[in-house]
């Protein structure tokens, strides 16, 4: 019959295979799925992998959609690295949304003019500070009281939600606005350059990709990424080398915590232009997917967040031409997760075929 | 003195789902397995058996369908994490991600649909008494079967030799296997189970508590379950204790605006969520207390051989 | 006329991959016998039991029972047979009661209410004393063999299997255990003790196979060997023996006043004013079963809970070193100040199995700077590999791929390379094969004789009586006087190790003077 039998080494192949197989895997089921619901899988299909690459504008948008993703992905993976499981990146992302949303209504309010950038960045700032802030409460709740980050960020961004609705369906709602819950449109002069006419991408992509590349950096080159390695991989060696639990817990969720505010405040001085309900689409809980299946790379995670940004710009066009609905994308990226959990399992499992009972005989009553 | 019996009744009935979930998440958490995928659970029964209950009209084929769906895609994470040894806390996430999307995404065309089956029932003479009538015995037959299953798992764990074995697995299955018990699958029904008991809390929202199906409906009560089963310490009685508790919670939002205080409906809604932060916090605050009543392989993958 | 045998083994193997652990092994049990399996860590006599017991399944060769060839292909079919197995990590469930955990290792048959009867009948035949309803999790270690041998016999069984049984226990109870296994086995029952305590055996058993690298290098009868005898079939030739330089002490450089780390429930380690002094220059032994205390002991003075967390409510008394008060200190402070740990847990704490060696020598050098200077760790790596004789591929090599010995020589010589004054090791040969084991041995004397102070934590008394100058030992919290070797015997220490030591002995350090004073005056004479 066929075991499972765990191997000597980790196979090396399958470590950088098992990505591309759970993809592939990913979109024979999503094949199947389409083709049951009655619609062409063929092009389904390549409304999600071809139609987002085509053309100067279609990559713009996957440049875009991926500047929240590799953002976020990077604390995250700088969290999980050190077995720190910050679930709550998507409240944080809210929490930098309604910091520099907030910021950039009042400015706007207030008429202020001229130097648009210096606005801008400082907005920006505040952004991160306060996705940094919401994840101190996990911090802090973690270092003090030892209570489970995952449980704890996870509700925090149920509370997120529900103050983003609150102030845009309440205090921050535009009198002008028809009643809509949203806020006034920002000042065009508060919002982040664009990299290109024609396309909605913006200087933050850039930001993006240097901030994967310092995170690689901090990662592997630096004493602090390597204290933070350790106490993920072995946290009683951690504490024998005296490293401190607490300073890389506080670290790492600060980090992620900016990072991910920063995201928000992008997503809000960016392509939005103002704060609504619907500021996030998932990105902080994408990340997720993006920081595993990028195997806690920083580099990786771009590619990763390419990925993904793929998928969900696939998602909508499959919405707004097919007719599916929108969730075909967080199914599948729910299924593309799973998939990486199963094909991963074979890194280190290998399946075998092993005769049955030995040589025949039988065992004595 | 209506009010605080009809508070006590919205209270029990708003804590069921934490209830089932929560006890099926007892189920797991015994035996070892950290289940992070219970929302995804409760999501996909919640649309299942709100379908069925839809197209069939049937309230009990729609639970036990819900049930059954949940325990399908539970069987699923049971075989990568028990068998594979995939991460327990990555698989559970990945599960309820998915849960998230395949339900939205089933659940689609079920949106605004209206269902045609009664919800609350009045039991025969203890309904009538005064006070805890109304408090108590006004409710859907599945809140009493809750209870039920209370009793029942109670009676499995601590009187049954399988149940006592459940119990010695969470805590060290590598001395269970070494004594010759199928520890991987033990574990894999009680996985299997225990997300048929998440089945029926989705399930139960979507056919008889609210009744309709809306995408992301069951709002993070699979998360507030896992954090019940902590503050319940792993013990049957207090998870229904403190999902009573937690359902009171939530109702107390729409009785504080009606004895008039003004609050935001948001922050209202809060509550639930931060109480669940607070109840974690507070017992977590002692380590040790929680490591001396944790089933001590919670969450670590296990070898056989 | 040769009796017919219980249990024979005739050509067995069973390999892991590329690893044998067991290689065409033929084993023969007589009926009454008490048969010694005797073997260092790693010569496959865990393999072979599992293979016995019915856990594995062999890849080649036969087994017979009273005859009849078997092939179980789960301990309950080997069970059923009439195999009864000790472990000697035990599969005890804390949470249960005694009664429950025996209901659990017995066939299906038994009810409850009849495991605490046969229980209460077993203490009164062997001598076996367990309370039915006691939660485990409240029982000593002792208690708790106790109550996994009860397991074993209620099953009646034709073999009973002992896997290295005396390693939790004091003197005193191993020949209580003897004795319960001398009435067992001249009831019929057969018994295999596995160890690799050559005195043990000797004094035990009649017949010894004895295992090399997976094969049986020979079959004696104990009671006709002697040590050299039995160690040289185990390890095939004897190490040589350590060397160690007279006795020269300076000061007092460590020392523990009235340290009490109370307890945190029922089962948890504590302290209760612990005293010792440590000087340079000697090694100062601290003897006791496992979970008395020690854990604890090595985590106070080595700075790993003081970083940190909470542990350091209500902790009482003083940490000095060199008279400076050091129990604030954190690890590196400790460090800085010439103080290392070498736990006694090789993987997960002393190192990261999935880094490398030169990784792992970040744990205890980061460097001056904010950046990781790579070659350097990879040099350091490198020469303590050399001074070592640490075979691995190169500093390059991940910790999880060396052996148990040469992972602890790596892990002892990268403490030593810090030239430490103050060096705490704990179960320093534990699980390494008898050659890196004399070796890691020697290099402590050697760092004792070059003036650093020493302390050992060491379940094996044979290791304290070969290096320590002088011993305490550590029971239930509390810590003995020191009593310098000289003066120190098994049996003494035997009784030490069960709480029975008399607070009234003379300051050890006036006594290790004077044995010092004794030592140097008869090399001058000699």
């Amino acid at each position: 019959m066929i075991v499972l039998e765990k191997r000597q080494h980790p196979s090396f192949w399958m470590t950088y295979l098992s990505p591309v197989i759970s993809i592939v895997l990913t979109f024979l089921i999503a094949y199947f799925v389409v083709s049951a619901m009655g619609k062409d899988p063929i092009k389904v299909l390549s409304l999600f992998t071809l139609e987002p690459l085509s053309g100067k504008r279609a990559i713009g948008e996957v440049m875009l959609k991926a500047t929240p993703l590799i953002l976020c992905s990077l604390g995250l993976a700088f969290c999980f690295r050190s077995n720190v499981w910050n679930i709550g990146a998507e409240g944080q992302f809210l929490l930098g949304a309604i910091g520099a949303g907030g910021m950039a209504m009042w400015l706007t309010e207030a008429g202020v003019a001229g130097a648009g950038w210096l606005w801008v960045s400082l907005a920006l700032l505040l952004g991160a500070f306060a996705g940094a802030c919401w994840a101190a409460v996990t911090a802090w709740l973690r270092d003090r009281a030892n209570a489970n980050e995952i449980l704890v960020s996870l509700m925090l961004v149920y509370v997120a939600n529900l103050l983003l609705s609150y102030l845009v369906f309440g205090p921050w709602k535009d009198p002008k606005g028809w009643n809509f819950p949203q806020t006034l449109r920002f000042a065009d002069s508060l919002s982040i350059g664009r990299l290109g006419t024609g396309m909605r991408v913006h200087w933050g992509f850039v930001v993006a990709l240097i901030s994967a590349a310092a995170m690689l950096w901090l990662m592997f080159f630096t004493s602090l990424g390597a204290r933070l390695r350790v106490g993920g991989l072995a946290p009683g060696a951690a504490r024998f080398a005296g490293f401190s639990s607490r300073e890389s817990l506080w670290t790492v969720l600060l980090c992620s915590g900016a990072f991910a505010g920063l995201a928000g405040a992008m997503e809000v001085l960016g392509p939005m232009g103002q704060l609504t309900p619907h500021v996030s689409t998932g990105y902080g809980f994408t990340a997720i997917i993006v920081a595993f299946i990028a195997r806690l790379n920083p580099l990786a995670c771009v590619l990763a967040s390419f990925l993904l940004s793929i998928l969900m710009i696939g998602g909508e066009l499959a919405q707004s031409r097919v007719g599916l609905p929108a969730s075909v994308s967080s199914m599948f990226q729910g299924v593309l997760l799973m998939m990486l959990l199963m094909v991963d399992s074979f890194i280190n499992y290998r399946l075998c075929w092993r005769p049955g009972a030995a040589k025949g005989l039988k065992p004595n009553a | 003195m209506h009010e605080l019996a009809l508070l006590i009744a919205a209270g029990i009935a708003s804590g069921t789902p934490l209830l089932l979930a929560g006890l099926g998440l007892l189920l797991n958490e015994r035996a070892g397995v950290v289940n992070l995928g219970a929302e995804g659970l409760m999501l996909i029964a919640a649309v299942a058996g709100f379908g069925i209950a839809f197209y069939t009209g049937q309230t009990w084929l729609a639970l036990l369908g819900g049930a059954l769906a949940a325990a399908v895609f539970s069987a699923l994470l049971a075989w990568m994490v028990v068998y594979l040894n995939t991460n327990q806390y990555a698989s559970g996430l990945a599960l309820s991600l998915f849960g998230a999307g395949i339900s939205a995404f089933v659940g689609a065309a079920l949106v605004g649909k209206k269902l045609e089956i009664e919800t609350s029932e009045k039991l025969p003479f203890l309904g009538d008494v005064p006070f805890f009538g109304p408090a108590l015995f006004q409710q859907h037959t599945m809140v009493y079967i809750a209870v039920a299953l209370c009793f029942g798992i109670v009676f499995f764990l601590y009187h049954t030799k399988t149940g006592r074995l459940l119990r010695g697995i969470g805590e060290s299955p590598a001395s269970a296997h070494a004594l010759g018990y199928p520890v991987q699958r033990i574990r894999w029904l009680s996985l299997v189970i225990g997300g048929a008991f998440c089945g029926l809390a989705g399930a139960y929202l979507s056919v008889i508590y609210a009744p309709l199906w809306v995408e992301g409906m069951v709002a993070g009560r699979g998360w507030i379950a896992l954090a019940l089963t902590v503050f319940a310490t792993w013990r049957p009685w207090r998870v229904l204790m403190g999902a009573y508790l937690f359902g009171s919670v939530t109702m107390l939002q729409l009785h504080l605006q009606a004895i008039g205080i003004e609050i935001p409906t948001q922050f209202m809604s809060m509550l639930p969520y931060v109480a669940t932060i607070i109840v974690l916090a507070l017992i977590s605050r002692n380590p040790h207390w929680i490591r001396a009543n944790m089933p001590a392989s919670l969450g670590k993958p296990f070898h056989p051989g | 006329m040769t009796e017919a045998s219980r249990l024979r083994l005739q050509g067995i193997s069973k390999s892991y991959g590329s690893l044998r652990a067991n290689d065409k092994i033929d084993f023969d049990l007589k009926p009454g016998s008490i048969h010694a399996v005797l073997g260092e860590n790693g010569a496959g006599k865990s393999t072979l039991m599992k293979l016995i017991f019915g856990l594995l399944q062999a890849d080649e060769g036969d087994m017979f029972f009273d005859g009849r060839r078997v092939s179980w292909q789960s301990p309950e079919q080997a069970r059923a047979a009439g195999i009864a197995m000790v472990f000697q990590h035990f599969a005890l469930f804390e949470s249960l009661s005694v009664a429950e955990n025996v209901w659990l290792g017995l066939a299906k048959t038994w009810t409850l209410p009849a495991v605490s009867e046969a229980l209460r009948e077993l203490g009164q035949h062997y001598g076996l004393v367990v309370d039915p309803n006691a939660m485990v999790h409240r029982l000593s270690v002792g208690e708790r063999q106790r109550v996994e041998i009860a397991r074993g016999l209620l099953a009646k069984p034709r073999v009973m299997i002992l896997d290295e049984p005396t390693s939790v226990l004091a003197p005193q109870a191993a020949r209580a255990l003897f004795t319960m296994l001398r009435t067992l086995a001249s009831e019929g029952c057969s018994i295999i003790y596995i160890s690799h305590k050559l005195h043990e055996i000797r004094e035990l058993c009649d017949e010894c196979t004895v295992l090399r690298h997976g094969k049986v290098t020979g079959r004696v009868d104990p009671r006709q060997c002697n040590d050299e005898q039995l160690s040289a079939l185990m390890i095939g030739n004897a190490p040589p023996p350590l060397v160690r330089a007279s006795l020269s002490l300076s000061e007092v450089i460590l020392k523990v006043e009235n340290f009490t780390v109370p307890a945190l429930d029922d089962s948890s380690e504590h302290l209760n004013d612990v005293n010792l002094s440590l000087m340079s220059g000697e090694i100062l032994g601290i003897a006791g079963v496992s979970g008395n205390g020690q854990g604890l002991l090595l985590d106070a003075l080595s700075g790993e809970w003081c970083d940190g967390t909470r542990r350091e409510r209500q902790v009482k008394g003083a940490i000095r070193f060199q008279g400076q008060a050091i129990e604030a200190f954190g690890v590196k402070q400790r460090r800085r100040l010439g103080i290392m740990a070498v736990p006694a847990e090789r993987l997960g704490r002393a190192s990261v199995p999935e880094l490398s060696l030169a990784d792992n020598m970040f744990l205890l050098d980061q460097g001056n700077d904010w950046r990781i200077d790579r070659p350097r760790l990879r040099r350091a790596a490198a020469s303590v590999i050399e001074a070592q004789s640490v075979k691995a591929l190169g500093p390059q090599a991940l910790a999880s791929d060396l052996s148990g010995g040469n992972l602890q020589k790596f892990i002892m010589g990268r403490a030593l390379q810090a030239e430490p004054q103050v060096l705490l090791v704990s179960q320093p040969t534990w699980g390494v094969d008898v050659g890196a084991s004399a070796q890691i041995r020697q290099q402590l004397l050697a760092h004792r004789d070059a003036g650093s102070a020493i302390l050992v934590i060491s379940e094996e008394l044979d290791e304290l009586f070969q290096i320590a100058d002088r011993i305490q030992v550590m029971y239930a919290g509390k810590l003995s006087p020191a009593i310098a070797r000289q003066d120190a015997s098994v049996e003494l220490i035997g009784q030490w190790m069960g709480g029975a030591w008399s607070a009234d002995s003379q300051s050890s350090e006036n006594v290790l003077m004077g044995a010092a004073a004794l030592e140097s005056q008869s090399s001058l004479g000699a």
